[in-house]
């Protein structure tokens, strides 16, 4: 066994001669690769353009509400800005964002395998994703959508005269990059793992990402169908959602609901995969509760499926429907739960240091904590009467979508970003705008929950006067918000061209990804590895040389 | 601004204003304990655990635990049961802002692109504004002529969305007299902010001064008499006795009909909104699929007047409805607005 460990160890180099970065440098070697690796560093670059342009609509919009009167930006501007802000951060950003990125650079390398099972197809649902932001932002320049990210009907099909049919196209190409993403990691986690990992030697990372593709391949091509479905009586006048033409607005949100809602999961479980990551590796523990956490993945995945009419308790469904969607959201709830309380019970007794990542970690934990509860809320349905379509809405999802997946996203690209380039970022400023994200963040969105329950509706472009104080809270906590996010941009770009050499196994973490070298070469390891030690066993026993690395290292990092 | 003046304190709650808002204010501080309980438990947890067993050498390999069943259970069940009780005190809530009770008096909502119009059942028309008398059941029928909307008052703690084709309601008390804010919660389009206005709850003889101070012109049932017997011409095929063509409408509202494909239903408004719209919908068995559609030619609010007129051709108490409000439109609008619909099956439009 330990000799099995032993050549796998010493297979590591350092420094490999040619790395994936280097192993071709024409504009060609990068737009016809197949290299998963090289198709994750393009999604980052594509992903990080439509982030600051979906930042810039929501700077545009904080200051707009500034003030109660519509005076920096008209209604009708309005409307397109929280309307583009939407569009893009949902369907170009959070979907994308840790599958295409993290996930296609990391799962090849956690269990063991060359490439994803379908590197072509891989690169063809980078494409995709490139079509369809190209029709998002052609669809941008050309005047805009107006709909809400939410295009219902028959607002969108038959009233709004902005650019429905464009947004909804790119929408309906984006879907079939995400489609072909899931199914090329289901096949991926199932065939190509090396010898020795097993399902449950997996990181959970990768059952994390083994969920969300589930989720993904279900899932998207309702949304597809909806999307045609609005097409058809836009263009073509057959009535199916305009009930002036015999269609069913209502049928709409359903159709919507049940692709969105679990696309809510598509958005947070690769984000609680890179959590478990950070907290086990920071605490040098493995995770606690390790199948509880891997199966709560699927219970999410499986039961987001039946939640979607908690989108709809206003809308007119009827009084059971209600009651039981609010019962099955509460139970959804339980697993998301049980993450937390895992997570938590993974530092007692661990050995923790606070590098950035896990300051993203921990930071997740609360903001995570408060979007889940604030679910709860969300879930009673007598409480949801009041609460729905206000700002309490937009601070929940928020909580959950950006102190969830965006800083689990910021805590992932920090923690593998030296496998990733090589390079070591500033760790002094990894810590200021980590903690100006959450300070920021909080001084944003918790306002917003006592607007949204002081019924402040939202996508307001005016609002009465004595909302005004919180809305100064919240505009002056995105100016923190934004200084926050924007400096990872410029220290980790200028760590990639002059930072510090990073070594293979900064971490001393037992996992594949960092048996090879940083960066790893094209082929992802020299020799194919054999797996013999469980998932998160940081001790010798699993073929690290720990007191090698003690010497290498002056001080511990507190 | 001058609002902001007089009331620099930043408001952390609503005011409550109707019989709603105190439930479900308790529910929501019932939800805040619970999420301080947990969020202060488990970030403490967190700070202890983070100090206590900081980094104390470079990689050190701390002894592993790998789970327990005992806990993994304790904190499933748990939360589970708290989660049950928050489930059922929002069923309870929800359950009674759903039932309409049968005697609230009727107002008629008609959302537009950027507008609600608002009719009461003694005719006074509003716009932008819906006054009320306090301590008095109100049952809203809404619908909209053009896309989605949503009658939200903060205050009330209550809300609905108004849906293109279909009537919705809601019902709400008031309790303490005031003047409360009305938003469209629900996104329109261009001036979806702007599509608000004021409801005023007043003491009851104030109420019925505001309703003697108002041109009240003709109540619903008055108006849906008329586009009954005189600009729509239904009482040719409607009205006429035993050789009527269409069918008899006296007495309908509130019975089963049976149809000529062998099922049946209770004539309630979504049921006479549909016959109106597209009569070939449903036969009533009997009868002859010959009547004209009438889509397109009568706007939601005339739709709504010749419901509520149909309806006073039922029972005793639409008749009286009628009789009072036609024997005296200003001076007893209790009188008016007590008289409710029998409907009490109906449960809105769907």
């Amino acid at each position: 066994m330990q000799n099995v460990d032993a050549i796998n160890l010493e297979n590591i180099k350092e420094e490999a001669p040619v790395n994936y970065l280097t192993n071709g440098f024409t504009l060609r070697s990068w737009l016809l690769t197949k290299d998963h690796k090289r198709i994750a560093i393009m999604y980052l670059l594509s992903i990080s353009v439509f982030f600051m342009l979906g930042g810039l609509y929501a700077s545009a919009i904080r200051l707009e509400l500034l003030t109660p009167a519509s005076d920096l930006l008209e209604s009708g501007t309005y409307n397109k800005v929280f309307t583009q802000h939407g569009v893009i951060m949902v369907f170009l950003f959070l979907i994308p964002a840790i599958p295409a990125v993290l996930g296609n650079f990391l799962i090849p390398l956690m269990i063991g395998a060359k490439d994803l099972a379908f590197p072509r197809i891989n690169l063809l649902s980078l494409y995709i994703y490139w079509i369809a932001g190209a029709l998002i932002v052609f669809a941008l320049l050309q005047g805009g959508v107006d709909t809400g990210w939410t295009f219902y009907t028959p607002y969108s099909t038959t009233f709004s005269n902005s650019y429905v049919m464009l947004v909804g196209l790119g929408v309906f190409v984006n879907g079939f990059s995400s489609i072909l993403t899931g199914l090329n990691f289901i096949v991926t986690i199932h065939t190509m793992r090396a010898p020795g990992m097993t399902w449950f030697r997996l990181p959970l990372f990768v059952w994390a990402q083994y969920a969300t593709s589930l989720v993904m391949i279900l899932g998207t091509p309702v949304i597809a169908i909806t999307v045609l479905l609005l097409a058809l009586e836009r263009l073509v006048g057959i009535g199916i959602f305009d009930p002036a033409i015999g269609g069913d607005p209502i049928l709409f949100q359903h159709l919507f609901w049940f692709y969105s809602h679990p696309a809510v999961y598509i958005m947070i479980l690769p984000g609680m995969g890179v959590i478990s990551e950070l907290i086990s590796n920071f605490s040098r523990k493995k995770i606690f509760g390790y199948e509880f956490i891997a199966f709560s993945s699927i219970a999410i995945a499986v039961f987001g499926f039946l939640v979607w009419g908690h989108h709809m308790f206003v809308s007119g469904q009827s009084i059971y429907a209600g009651l039981v969607f609010s019962f099955l959201t509460m139970v959804v709830a339980i697993p998301s739960a049980i993450k937390v309380f895992n997570w938590s019970a993974t530092l007692y007794k661990g050995s923790i240091s606070y590098d950035t990542p896990m300051l993203y970690g921990l930071f997740f934990l609360g903001l995570f904590m408060i979007g889940g509860l604030t679910g709860l809320f969300l879930g009673s349905v007598g409480l949801t009467v009041h609460l729905t379509d206000t700002y309490f809405i937009v601070a929940h999802f928020h909580y959950v979508m950006v102190g969830g997946q965006v800083l689990a996203y910021l805590g992932g690209i920090h923690y593998w970003w030296s496998k990733m380039t090589g390079k070591i970022y500033s760790e002094f400023w990894g810590k200021i705008s980590a903690m100006l994200v959450f300070v920021g963040f909080n001084l944003t969105f918790f306002p917003q929950f006592i607007l949204g329950y002081l019924g402040m509706p939202r996508r307001y472009a005016s609002y009465p006067p004595e909302f005004q104080v919180l809305n100064i809270f919240s505009t002056a906590g995105a100016s923190i918000l934004g200084i926050g996010l924007t400096l990872p941009v410029i220290y980790l770009t200028y760590s990639f061209f002059f930072g510090a050499k990073a070594s293979a196994n900064p971490w001393m973490h037992p996992g594949l990804e960092w048996r090879t070298s940083s960066p790893p070469p094209t082929e992802n390891f020299d020799v194919p590895p054999v797996v013999t030690w469980e998932a998160y066993e940081f001790g010798e026993e699993s073929g690290l040389d720990i007191e090698g690395a003690r010497k290498s290292v002056v001080a511990p990092t507190v | 601004m001058m609002i902001m003046q007089q009331n620099t304190w930043i408001p952390l709650f609503p005011e409550q204003a109707s019989t709603f808002a105190g439930d479900v204010d308790l529910l929501y501080f019932y939800l805040i304990a619970i999420s301080a309980f947990f969020t202060i438990g488990i970030v403490a947890a967190i700070f202890f655990f983070v100090v206590k067993y900081r980094e104390r050498e470079a990689f050190a390999t701390p002894k592993e635990i790998h789970g327990s069943i005992a806990l993994e259970t304790l904190w499933s069940i748990i939360p589970f049961i708290i989660s049950m009780t928050v489930f059922l005190g929002g069923a309870i809530v929800y359950y009674n802002q759903y039932r309409v009770p049968d005697e609230a008096m009727d107002v008629y909502v008609v959302g537009k692109q950027w507008m609600w119009k608002i009719q009461h059942a003694t005719g006074q028309r509003e716009i932008n504004e819906l006054h009320v008398p306090v301590g008095r059941k109100v049952k809203l029928t809404m619908t909209t002529e053009d896309v989605l909307h949503d009658f939200f008052i903060p205050a009330f703690r209550t809300k609905m969305d108004v849906v293109p084709g279909r009537y919705t309601t809601m019902w709400f008390e008031a309790t303490k007299p005031g003047k409360y804010h009305l938003f469209c919660a629900e996104y329109c389009g261009l001036n979806h902010s702007g599509m608000g206005g004021w409801v005023y709850v007043m003491e009851q003889r104030d109420f019925d001064n505001w309703l003697a101070g108002n041109v009240s012109g003709q109540t619903p049932v008055e108006a849906g008499r008329d586009l009954f017997e005189n600009k729509l011409g239904c009482a040719s095929c409607h009205q006429g006795g035993k050789d009527q063509r269409g069918a008899v409408l006296e007495g309908i509202f509130g019975k089963e009909v049976k149809f000529t494909n062998g099922q049946s239903a209770i004539v309630d408004d979504a049921y006479l909104r549909e016959s109106i719209l597209n009569p070939g919908a449903k036969i009533v068995e009997g009868y002859q699929p010959i009547m004209p559609t009438f889509k397109g030619q009568v706007t939601e609010e005339q739709l709504v007047q010749l419901i509520a007129y149909i309806k006073s051709l039922s029972g005793d108490a639409g008749t009286t409805s009628q009789t009072a409000a036609t024997a005296a439109p200003k001076a007893s609008p209790e009188a008016a607005a007590n008289s409710n619909m029998p409907s009490s099956e109906t449960k809105g439009g769907n």
